[in-house]
């Protein structure tokens, strides 16, 4: 009954989506661009590198501002989402599936075969790709480009450039705008300049820092307490130890000062560099993610398996790394096994003591189920079960965590895949470090969306945009705020509320999950009745 | 156990049945021509600009009827038998019930205008209507032109959704500004400023006097009344207002005026027979609400309290105070309590205009005891809880002007205006004092 409908809606091409003279002129720009990456994977001969790397970033980032001001600045202030699904690229039409292909095979070359992308082994010089991105490599750091520095450019510059149109995207609306200059700010210092000025500081010999992007907390930035990490931090002086120390005080007191006040936002949709991804080049496919309940269960049980093992794989990685004797260093592998026992014994007892209520039962139940494992396994250890921490060795641990969480997941599947699945897949569905704000957010956070009484039309416009699947309408429809741990805050669903029903907001503790039956606006006896 | 059957799967029916379910297991089939699924109405319109597609209406995966079990029957309901119980269906089918609730909803008013049955020419408000337009309106090279009649909030809806397609429209407004029988006239006028920065040719004080075919029985023009022009056009929307859906029910012992009559319990004047959301009229009016009221939110609410009803705690339905929104294009509109387009006696309106032309207020207050009446806000977000706590207090209109920022509900380092709206009353007092 309704393939009439969607057939028409699908197949014709509604006038209204087709591309001006200039957006043509800014895309034949952009793809200008990325045909000089083309020339040079093919190993294209190119006299002056320097000077077609400036053209070819420069190409790009014409093409996308021209794009923008076009599309955007014609037209009066206000929500722009005409045609985002009659649009190939971001209704998982055949656009989509190209980019997404593009995007996957992308990830895996630069993981897993960077030498097509002209990485030189033992001492060669660089060629194709990485070879162009020479000059700038040096600039910055003074060594050769590798193929994360390609990486972190072009990551860079899609953050920059698709923030530019973001901004324009939301003129109106001054949470977005700020939000985005904030990623586009931490993305470029932080993720990107920062790392490699330390990297030029390690020409001397004092130096060995680790690459280190002192905005990425673990366990998001899993590879923290990695042996090569820690021995590079605490062989580099006392830049170096603050670092370290900065690295765990932001895990253990600022995120959870931030969290509590303002919700997990302030580090995915203000800080963090995945999501100022998202956010920037993934805006296009926020729409795409699944609403179903069949996915938020998936969602919950993925995204805490993966927490628990990233705890497991750290917690090996540093008994591992510390020794047997005290008398050489305080923390010793059974003082250091005994207080993360002890620590996670705590946050469930509290949890469990005062939160109880809050929790849904399968949330109690994997509550329950993630201790016992946790506790089985310390147990094991501790009676000489088992001779490796955990039954397998840290090392494979930490290499399997490697390959399948950090490369395959949050990488291939959660970059590549953005314009199948949405842009937030890898947030939703695989980030420790999200489930571990997203708990406190549930539990302990004076962060919320309100909804506006009885305003709500249930038209859908906020759960269809909303990237991390939430089914926004269910909340809003019922007078009932949003008190979800995945909610990362990014506040699209309050910009495309044609109602203004919706309102990101920090208050109280108390009050903070409503539950209302019958809505504002209606008889307040019945109110009443129905709350008795 | 009683079988409640409702016909029409709307907000108003869609919400009996659910809170029935939750204060009983009383067998409950739901019935609608329409569509298989509930699915938002007040959407349809995002469904056309390509924000969302249709499955995005539906409030509700097609999982939870059958868990919640709730009985979905498509069909169309021809005639009611009140005296066996029996509805009878247009294929021949039929259905008893114990408990019938008419929640049938509105159509497009049509009035007698010559060719307005021609192809072409389609109301808004059903999602068939939806479809026709994709047929007639799928591009600007298939529709050269629109013709809009009617200037209300559907009219401009439509006036919206093709204009995201790039078609040129002709907007019919029969008064002298749009819609300015509700919205006072600077509001009005603001709006109608708007509309025109959106390149639609808005006519305002037109009457459509008829409209032509072409040889293959399809539209190919309209005339005005007032100036005889004839506008060349591919289709025409009618979107001068609504009115209840229950011509099927006039051969039945259910009394009707307008609407389906209904008492304050929502009881028609058969016993097991009552009517909720856009197709019943309140035989007495409740308050200054007119007796038929077509908005989601009285559906809503007459099905929250019926349920209550059928659920044998007999409740009277009882608005709370008035409230409202809508979006004309780029600019959001909410309303709270009571705001006429012109004061009522001894009332006054007090109003604020933003330079950019986008955002304002106006607020109804009593010149006497200088009690708050009500709000309407145009691009700045209230809070509803706050309005009506402080029309619950009765409070006065200086104390809400200086309370202003506790009902702003505008999104986070969004700029405030309050400091420029108390300036701008204080302003006007200064003036009314000295004259
Ligand atoms: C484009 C548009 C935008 C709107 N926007 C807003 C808004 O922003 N805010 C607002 O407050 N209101 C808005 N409205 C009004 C609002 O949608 C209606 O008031 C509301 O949907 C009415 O709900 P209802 O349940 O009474 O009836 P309906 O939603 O009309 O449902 C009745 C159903 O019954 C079916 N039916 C009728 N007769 C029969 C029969 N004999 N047999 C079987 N089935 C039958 C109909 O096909 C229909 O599916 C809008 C309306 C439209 C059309
Ligand atoms: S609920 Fe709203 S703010 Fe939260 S992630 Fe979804 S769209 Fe963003
Ligand atoms: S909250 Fe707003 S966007 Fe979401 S369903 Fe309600 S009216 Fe629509």
């Amino acid at each position: 009954m309704n393939s009439q409908t969607n057939q028409s809606m699908s197949l014709a091409n509604p006038e209204g989506t087709n591309l001006s003279i200039k957006q043509k002129t800014a895309i034949t720009f952009g793809v200008l661009g990325l045909f000089i990456f083309l020339l040079a994977i093919f190993n294209t001969n190119l006299p002056n590198k320097a000077l077609f790397l400036i053209s070819s970033l420069g190409l790009i980032t014409l093409g996308t501002i021209l794009y923008s001001n076009n599309a955007y600045l014609t037209k009066p202030k206000g929500i722009k989402n005409d045609g985002v699904f009659f649009k190939s690229i971001s209704s998982r039409g055949t656009l989509g599936w190209i980019t997404g292909i593009i995007l996957t095979s992308f990830y895996i070359v630069l993981y897993f075969i960077p030498q097509y992308l002209g990485l030189a082994s033992n001492g060669l010089p660089n060629t194709g790709l990485i070879a162009l991105f020479d000059p700038l490599s040096k600039l910055l750091s003074g060594n050769p480009a590798s193929q994360w520095f390609v990486y972190g450019t072009l990551y860079t510059l899609a953050i920059l450039v698709f923030g530019y149109k973001f901004m324009l995207k939301y003129r109106h609306n001054r949470y977005e705008q700020l939000r985005t200059a904030s990623v586009m700010f931490f993305q470029l210092g932080f993720a990107f300049l920062i790392p490699e000025f330390m990297s030029r500081l390690n020409q001397s010999p004092n130096y060995n820092l680790p690459y280190y992007d002192l905005k990425s907390m673990w366990p998001l930035n899993y590879y923290l307490f990695d042996s090569w990490s820690i021995n590079g931090l605490l062989s580099s002086g006392s830049l170096g130890l603050l670092m370290l120390v900065f690295g765990v005080i932001s895990i253990f007191v600022v995120s959870p000062i931030l969290t509590y006040k303002y919700g997990k936002r302030w580090y995915c949709s203000w800080v963090c560099g995945c999501g100022a991804l998202a956010e920037t080049a993934g805006d296009s496919f926020r729409q795409l993610s699944s609403k179903k309940l069949s996915a938020w269960k998936l969602e919950r049980w993925l995204i805490h398996t993966v927490l628990v093992f990233s705890v497991i794989m750290t917690t090996a990685m540093i008994y591992t790394y510390l020794g047997k004797d005290s008398s050489k260093f305080w923390l010793t592998q059974s003082t250091f096994l005994t207080s993360v026992g002890v620590f996670l014994t705590l946050v469930f007892a509290l949890v469990m003591l005062f939160k109880r209520k809050e929790l849904g039962k399968d949330a109690r139940y994997g509550a329950y189920g993630y201790f016992i494992v946790i506790a089985a396994l310390f147990i094991m250890h501790y009676t000489g079960t088992t001779d490796e921490i955990f039954l397998i060795k840290a090392s494979s641990l930490r290499s399997a965590y490697g390959l399948y969480i950090g490369s395959i997941f949050s990488g291939v599947i959660g970059t590549g895949f953005y314009p199948i699945l949405g842009n937030r897949v890898w947030c939703r569905f695989g980030c420790p470090m999200a489930a571990i704000l997203g708990f406190q957010q549930r539990l302990f956070s004076k962060f919320r969306i309100t909804t506006n009484g009885g305003q709500c039309i249930s038209c859908g416009n906020c759960s269809t945009y909303c990237e991390m699947g939430i089914d926004v309408r269910a909340y809003a429809q019922k007078g009932e705020n949003i008190v979800r741990s995945s909610c990362v805050g990014c506040g699209v669903c309050s910009a495309v509320c044609p109602r203004g029903v919706l309102k990101l907001e920090n208050g109280t503790l108390e009050g903070r999950i409503n539950s209302n039956d019958i809505l504002l606006g209606n008889d307040i006896n019945l109110i009443d009745l129905i709350k008795r | 156990m009683e079988h409640i059957v409702i016909i029409g799967n709307g907000i108003a029916g869609v919400t009996a049945a659910r809170h029935i379910r939750k204060l009983s297991n009383k067998p409950i089939s739901i019935i609608s021509s329409e569509t298989d699924y509930f699915f938002s109405r007040t959407a349809l319109m995002y469904v056309y600009m390509g924000h969302m597609k249709f499955e995005h209406t539906q409030p509700y995966e097609n999982w939870f009827w059958e868990k919640n079990n709730l009985a979905l029957v498509n069909g169309f309901v021809k005639t009611i038998d009140t005296n066996t119980k029996t509805l009878y269906f247009k294929d021949g089918q039929s259905l008893s019930y114990d408990k019938l609730i008419i929640a049938t909803g509105s159509k497009p008013n049509k009035y007698g205008w010559p060719g307005q049955d021609l192809k072409g020419v389609m109301g808004m408000y059903h999602k068939q209507d939806l479809e026709q337009l994709e047929t007639y309106a799928p591009n600007n090279l298939v529709c050269k032109r629109a013709v809009i009649v009617g200037g209300g909030l559907i009219g401009i809806e439509l006036a919206e959704m093709l204009n995201s397609r790039n078609i040129p429209v002709t907007f019919l407004v029969r008064e002298s500004s749009f819609w300015n029988g509700v919205l006072p006239n600077a509001e009005s006028e603001m709006i109608n400023r708007h509309i025109k920065n959106h390149h639609i040719d808005l006519r305002l004080s037109s009457n459509l006097k008829e409209i032509i075919s072409d040889k293959n029985g399809q539209v190919k023009s309209i005339i005005i009344e007032e100036t005889g022009e004839e506008i060349p056009c591919n289709v025409v929307g009618l979107t001068a207002g609504v009115s209840p859906n229950i011509n099927f029910i006039k051969s039945s012992n259910i009394e009707t005026n307008k609407g389906v009559l209904v008492n304050k319990y929502l009881e028609t004047n058969i016993p097991d027979v009552y009517a909720i959301g856009d197709c019943a009229e309140q035989r007495k009016a409740i308050g200054l609400r007119r007796p038929v009221e077509a908005v989601w939110y009285t559906g809503r609410m007459m099905g929250e309290t019926l349920a209550q009803t059928i659920c044998g705690h007999k409740t009277p339905y009882n608005p709370g105070h008035w409230f409202n929104s809508a979006k004309f294009f780029d600019i959001e509109y909410q309303t709270y309590g009571w705001v006429f387009a012109k004061p009522k006696e001894n009332h006054a309106h007090f109003h604020w205009k933003h330079k950019d032309d986008t955002k304002c207020i106006t607020i109804e207050y009593h010149t006497i005891s200088n009690e708050f009446i009500g709000i309407n806000n145009f691009g700045i977000r209230m809070r509803h809880e706050v309005f009506n706590t402080w029309l619950n207090e009765k409070r006065t209109m200086d104390y809400v002007i200086n309370h202003l920022s506790d009902a702003n509900f505008d999104p986070e380092f969004y700029k405030h205006y309050e400091q420029d709206i108390l300036k701008a009353y204080s302003n006007q007092l200064q003036i009314q004092t000295i004259s």
